[in-house]
């Protein structure tokens, strides 16, 4: 085709976005690296140069152990329930029977509802005298401090986490599910396969990437979660519900301390990098044709 | 009688999930409709209000400015998806139709953007906003700069249009050049009538995660008559500090709009042709 554009209309066209980009993604991106060599705890205006003194600190304080051991109990339990409860949702709606779009937008819509309100819907539930120790009581338990013990209350946020994002999942799964050939499922039938077979052996094989992808979306958008525990709980009691992104927020713009702060921003880089690295060069290749 | 038994088994679980996926909110609506002579508090807990009343929502409506907030949203999301779309078309059209040199560092670049989470970069973005007075202690339409053009393109955005302008068969653009059209021309008149589909997917998910985004507008708001609807009801708790009924209210409230949008426009998030399309 012969070439109908001038020199320079690429770089016009692509002017706008790169100058967004630059400005609030990649200049931002060095400039955390070079933050978190700098202390600001003394005086915002004029900081200090002081190497890797803030990595020092970090890995001595034992709170930001708590904090990332935390991050990673949010990513063990919340990654791999999502992974396989929306695929089990996805399945039976996908069976023909009357009622999936109704089904559907119910379960789609704590997605859309904002975080905020999700996360205030959750606190009346889980108030000391609220409906769940209701229920927790009359079947004869002791009442429970689902916020305020901090055995529970990371568990009590990471529910939240779980119930908003079911319906996000099981929407992307119910897309994989469409290309599952259905001579394949017939074959099945005809071999008298019960539900339990005929999923293992034909479902979750051909949607095995699908079932990558979930994971590594969900383990990513754990490792960002903030709302959630800024409305419940701010991060406790005595930390127990902390993560880091909440740690960042709260030396950051409560302590201040924007070069800690900025430490531990760079350590939640490198993780979320290997996490997206693995996400393109594993799973997405064929979107970015790579 | 198997065949009725799995239907019945599968409708019975598909209606207990669906039931947990509202609970929260009808708790959330019953408690806001209780009047002060029921206790919310009350075991056994009863959903149908005793005392059944709509002065809660009156009281916090009365209280709280909620078209404010509303108003607030409203010009953030729209002016977010309004960036989103001029910028990702614009950058998605030569990253799909031009020949240049280094188209592939430009690829890159942007690809690279998907694996620097927000919240990651938060702090310098903040000092940057800062440094360039993009915020509503300057005035209100500085602030709602601020809000927005931390957001106003993604990576996301860029590759949906990128895939859009592929698929376009290249004679439209010689028959269009051949006319004598611009490339400018070309690109407004004949091109971006032909990714609609696309853009409206994009205008919707942009709009979707700008309404509910918290993180950024607690940083960098100051002024409780910018806040946008999150924010304005995250503030609730202080405000009303353990008056239930009135938080109750204001968040079913502030939910009303986005619900409306969604059931408009359902079948774009629950189709799953559009798998993917969103956040992370």
């Amino acid at each position: 085709m012969f070439k109908y554009y001038g020199k320079y209309a690429p770089y016009l066209f692509l002017l706008p976005a790169g100058i967004v980009l630059l400005i609030f993604f990649f200049i931002p991106f060095f400039q955390t690296f070079l933050l978190s060599f700098q202390d600001y705890s003394s005086s915002i205006y004029n900081p200090t140069w002081v190497g890797f003194e803030n990595y020092f600190k970090l890995f001595q304080n034992p709170v930001f152990y708590k904090v990332l051991w935390n991050t990673f109990i949010y990513l063990f339990v919340a990654v791999p329930i999502l992974a396989i409860f929306p695929l089990f949702i996805a399945i039976l709606i996908n069976q023909k029977i009357r009622g999936v779009t109704l089904y559907k937008i119910l379960i789609y819509l704590p997605v859309i509802v904002s975080i905020v309100v999700a996360a205030i819907a959750f606190k009346w539930l889980y108030a000391d005298q609220g409906i769940l120790n209701f229920l927790v009581t009359s079947m004869g338990f002791e009442s429970i401090g689902w916020l305020t013990d901090p055995k529970w209350a990371l568990y009590s946020v990471i529910l939240v986490t779980i119930w908003k994002g079911v319906g996000y999942y099981m929407i992307i799964y119910l897309a994989a599910l469409m290309s599952v050939p259905k001579e394949l499922y017939e074959a099945c039938d005809i071999d008298g396969a019960n539900f339990l077979t005929k999923h293992l052996t034909v479902t979750i094989p051909h949607i095995m990437p699908t079932i990558a992808l979930v994971t590594t979306i969900s383990a990513i958008s754990a490792m960002k979660v903030f709302a959630e525990i800024y409305v419940m709980t701010k991060g406790g009691p005595l930390n127990s519900s902390k993560t880091i992104v909440y740690y960042i927020y709260e030396r950051a713009f409560e302590n201040l301390d924007l070069g800690y702060a900025s430490a531990m921003a760079v350590v939640l880089l490198v993780i979320v990098m290997v996490f997206s690295l693995l996400n393109i060069f594993v799973f997405e290749r064929n979107k970015y044709h790579l | 009688m198997k065949r009725f038994f799995e239907k019945f088994s599968i409708h019975f679980i598909l209606i207990f999930v669906s039931l947990l996926s509202i609970f929260p909110f009808i708790w959330l609506i019953s408690t806001s409709l209780k009047g002060a002579g029921e206790n919310i508090f009350a075991y056994p807990p009863t959903i149908i209000p005793a005392d059944f009343t709509w002065e809660n929502y009156v009281g916090v409506w009365q209280k709280v400015d909620f078209i404010g907030y509303f108003i607030n949203s409203m010009i953030v999301a729209g002016g977010t998806v309004l960036l989103n779309l001029i910028l990702s078309a614009m950058a998605g059209y030569p990253l799909a139709r031009m020949e240049f040199k280094g188209k592939k560092i430009a690829f890159f670049s942007v690809l690279s953007t998907i694996m620097i989470p927000f919240q990651a970069i938060m702090l310098p973005v903040y000092l940057i906003t800062l440094k360039l007075h993009l915020v509503d202690s300057v005035n209100n339409f500085a602030g709602f700069v601020g809000l927005i053009m931390p957001f106003a393109v993604s990576a996301f955005g860029i590759f949906l249009m990128r895939q859009a302008f592929l698929g376009i068969p290249r004679e439209m653009e010689e028959a269009a050049i051949v006319d004598g059209c611009s490339v400018w021309q070309l690109f407004i008149k004949v091109l971006l009538p032909m990714v609609k589909p696309s853009l409206a997917v994009l205008a919707i998910f942009t709009f979707i995660g700008s309404w509910g985004e918290f993180l950024w507008p607690s940083i960098v708001l100051t002024k409780e008559s910018m806040y946008t609807l999150p924010v304005g009801v995250n503030n609730l708790q202080g405000m009303f500090s353990s008056n239930w009924r009135f938080i109750a209210a204001g968040s079913i409230l502030s939910t009303i709009p986005i619900l409306i949008f969604f059931l408009a426009m359902q079948r774009y998030f629950i189709s799953g042709e559009n798998e993917g399309a969103v956040k992370g």
